[in-house]
């Protein structure tokens, strides 16, 4: 395959913990680095990690399967990923690096952007073919249209804003030699713990989400929530008010300090749609709430209200959902 | 144990924030301007610590004249002093420059511990521990739900999807921390009073030997190219529940294809 100097794009590779199977995330990535080359997937994990993902990645777009596998990678924190894109950099003088925005990418892409002197920007929801990045800031009530001023430029993408389309590509595996420095070496990961075990689908990959609010007034009672979310194959998310109450674990809180969503479809039950609320799922599709009152906020950005008791009106939903779904 | 807290002032982010139309800057001028909220996490966690093992906790702050409001509320919070990094130079600054200016300002600083927000609430970028371990090039445990310091390991639980990461470093060390890890307190009638009493040293550029064309605007990492007001949605359809709420909920789902 012919290639064009300065046109290849580097991917960092995310993958699922349980089966190392590639993240939707990275399928979202690659999707959007086509806009601006060839594109080459970099999976950095511990032996034999890349041979389970590259069938997934090359069906995505990667012509290349950059392979950087040592037990070392694993054990330390974020550091050894960011050396190993360094290099690679170094190496290929990618056209640009594109990076799925979860904690861990976005830290990568900051340690790179200064190992290789670029700039980077976080979050974004699209990459245009010249470079320039589209984001949502201050709540989703402003969009910015930005580009990397310095050196290779590095974006991090937000989960759900790309669709991820196929586009089967060669795969090429090509090994990286990993000789981590001191410095990739001084935070040590001792423990991964799962603390909830879940066969919902993951918040920040959802393509639906049913979250509860403080108006749901029970741990107990969020099973109505998670029964609407089954209905529907949704994950459950949470106001922060009804995390600091106790109703649900901090890990599903959506908004400003808890996750960003954007799926196909927000389903908002007693949540008043704070605007530290709206921070981390107004970029949500398809938006629909249940509230008792009928000025609540939230109403200001829901494509479908129903104003009217969540505790009349979700279990209803739910069994009905459940009878389409037969 | 001396411990050295970020602290970063930001827009209040329960009310209208924007950029500034002439350089699309954050506008802090006209804004209300509160202390990043979980950077009071970070406090607080920085006093528990020195509460047990003893030491001074420092407020380090880059930012204008008014980030002074931030600084006072730590002081009175219980840290010790403060350092305030201010020049005019500095407006404008990406994130990379920034964390060139709290790396030289930390250089000055004897730390063994620097603890700082996990996130701030204007940028919301959530990559300052990583860019300053990296300057630095001491350990990076962001993310912290729990923190204990032990002889000079630090060990802390990296809030992750359903559960946590298990870290080990040595000192001197960065944390960050969620708003998981403690319940901040309040500043008392004493601490308030006490706090005006307390060192606050001004730092310019200057001061801490940065090169002021390394920062700002003009040599920003990026730069925005425009902004726009996010279209605003169509007016959505509300229903009043008589009953029906529920089937015209998912008959709008139909509609949609969504079901
Ligand atoms: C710095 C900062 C960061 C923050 N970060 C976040 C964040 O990440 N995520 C977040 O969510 N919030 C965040 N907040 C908090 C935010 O400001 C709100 O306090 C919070 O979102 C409110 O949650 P809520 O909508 O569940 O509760 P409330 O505002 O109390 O709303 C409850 C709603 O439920 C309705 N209700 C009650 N009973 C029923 C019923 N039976 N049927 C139907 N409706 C009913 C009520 O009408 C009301 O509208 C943050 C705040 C600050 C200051
Ligand atoms: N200008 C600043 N001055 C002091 N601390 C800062 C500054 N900018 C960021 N921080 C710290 O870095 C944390 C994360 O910020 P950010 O990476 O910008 O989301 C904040 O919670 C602060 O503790």
């Amino acid at each position: 395959m012919a290639e064009v100097n300065g046109s290849e794009v580097l991917v960092l590779v995310e993958l699922n913990p349980a089966d190392g199977t590639v993240r939707k995330g990275t399928l979202e990535a690659l999707t959007a680095a086509r806009a601006l080359g060839e594109v080459s997937a970099v999976v950095a994990g511990g032996p034999g990690v890349a041979a389970g993902a590259r069938e997934q990645l090359a069906e995505y777009g990667a012509a290349k399967v950059y392979a950087a596998e040592s037990p070392e990678i694993d054990e330390y924190l974020v550091a050894p990923k960011a050396e190993v894109l360094a290099q690679l950099v170094a190496q290929v003088s990618p056209a640009a690096v594109v990076i799925p925005s979860s904690p861990e990418g976005r830290e990568v892409a900051g340690r790179l952007a200064l190992k290789t002197g670029s700039g980077f920007l976080t979050d974004v929801t699209e990459i245009a073919p010249d470079g320039t990045a589209t984001q949502v800031i201050f709540a989703g009530a402003q969009i910015v249209h930005s580009k990397v001023t310095v050196g290779t430029p590095i974006y991090t993408l937000r989960g759900n804003s790309v669709t991820p389309e196929p586009a089967p590509a060669a795969g090429e595996t090509v090994p990286v030699e990993v000789a981590l420095s001191e410095k990739a070496k001084l935070t040590r990961v001792v423990d991964k713990v799962v603390e909830q075990k879940s066969n919902r689908p993951e918040l920040t990959e959802a393509s639906i989400v049913v979250s509860g609010g403080r108006g749901v007034a029970s741990a107990e009672n969020f099973a109505l929530i998670e029964a609407l979310a089954d209905s529907l194959g949704g994950a459950v998310g949470a106001s922060r008010a009804a995390v600091d109450s106790g109703f649900y674990p901090h890990s599903f809180q959506v908004g400003q300090t808890g996750k960003t969503v954007s799926p196909q479809l927000y389903i908002a039950v007693g949540i008043s749609g704070a605007i530290q609320h709206r921070a981390g799922m107004q970029t949500s599709k398809t938006i629909v709430a249940v509230n008792k009152d009928p000025e609540a906020p939230i109403f200001e950005l829901a494509d479908f209200g129903v104003v009217g008791d969540l505790f009349q009106v979700t279990p209803k939903a739910t069994e009905l959902i459940r009878a389409r779904r037969g | 144990m001396n411990i050295v807290v970020l602290v970063k002032q930001v827009p209040d982010s329960g009310t209208q924030r924007s950029l500034d139309p002439s350089d699309n800057t954050v506008a802090r001028a006209a804004a209300d301007n509160v202390i990043n909220e979980i950077d009071e996490y970070a406090i607080e966690e920085a006093l528990q610590v020195k509460e047990a093992q003893g030491g001074e906790v420092t407020i380090l702050t880059v930012g204008p004249a008014s980030a002074t409001d931030a600084i006072r509320k730590a002081l009175s919070m219980g840290a010790d002093r403060a350092v305030h990094v201010q020049d005019d130079a500095i407006h404008g600054s990406c994130a990379i420059q920034t964390s060139g200016v709290l790396a030289a300002a930390l250089q000055q600083l004897e730390y063994d511990l620097v603890l700082m927000g996990a996130t701030s609430t204007d940028g919301q970028v959530a990559v300052m521990p990583a860019l300053l371990a990296e300057r630095l090039g001491i350990p990076q445990l962001s993310g912290a739900q729990k923190l204990t310091v032990e002889g000079s390991t630090v060990k802390v639980e990296r809030q992750t999807d359903g559960g946590f990461w298990a870290l080990e470093a040595p000192l001197p060390a960065i944390v960050s921390t969620w708003d998981t890890i403690n319940e901040p307190r309040y500043p008392s009638f004493k601490g308030i009073m006490a706090a005006k009493k307390k060192p606050v040293e001004t730092k310019s550029l200057a001061d801490l030997g940065v090169d002021p064309s390394s920062v700002g605007l003009a040599t920003a990492t990026s730069a925005v190219v425009d902004v726009t007001g996010r279209p605003p949605k169509g007016e959505g359809v509300k229903v009043t529940d008589e009953g029906d709420g529920a089937e015209k909920l998912v008959g709008f789902l139909a509609e949609q294809k969504l079901v």
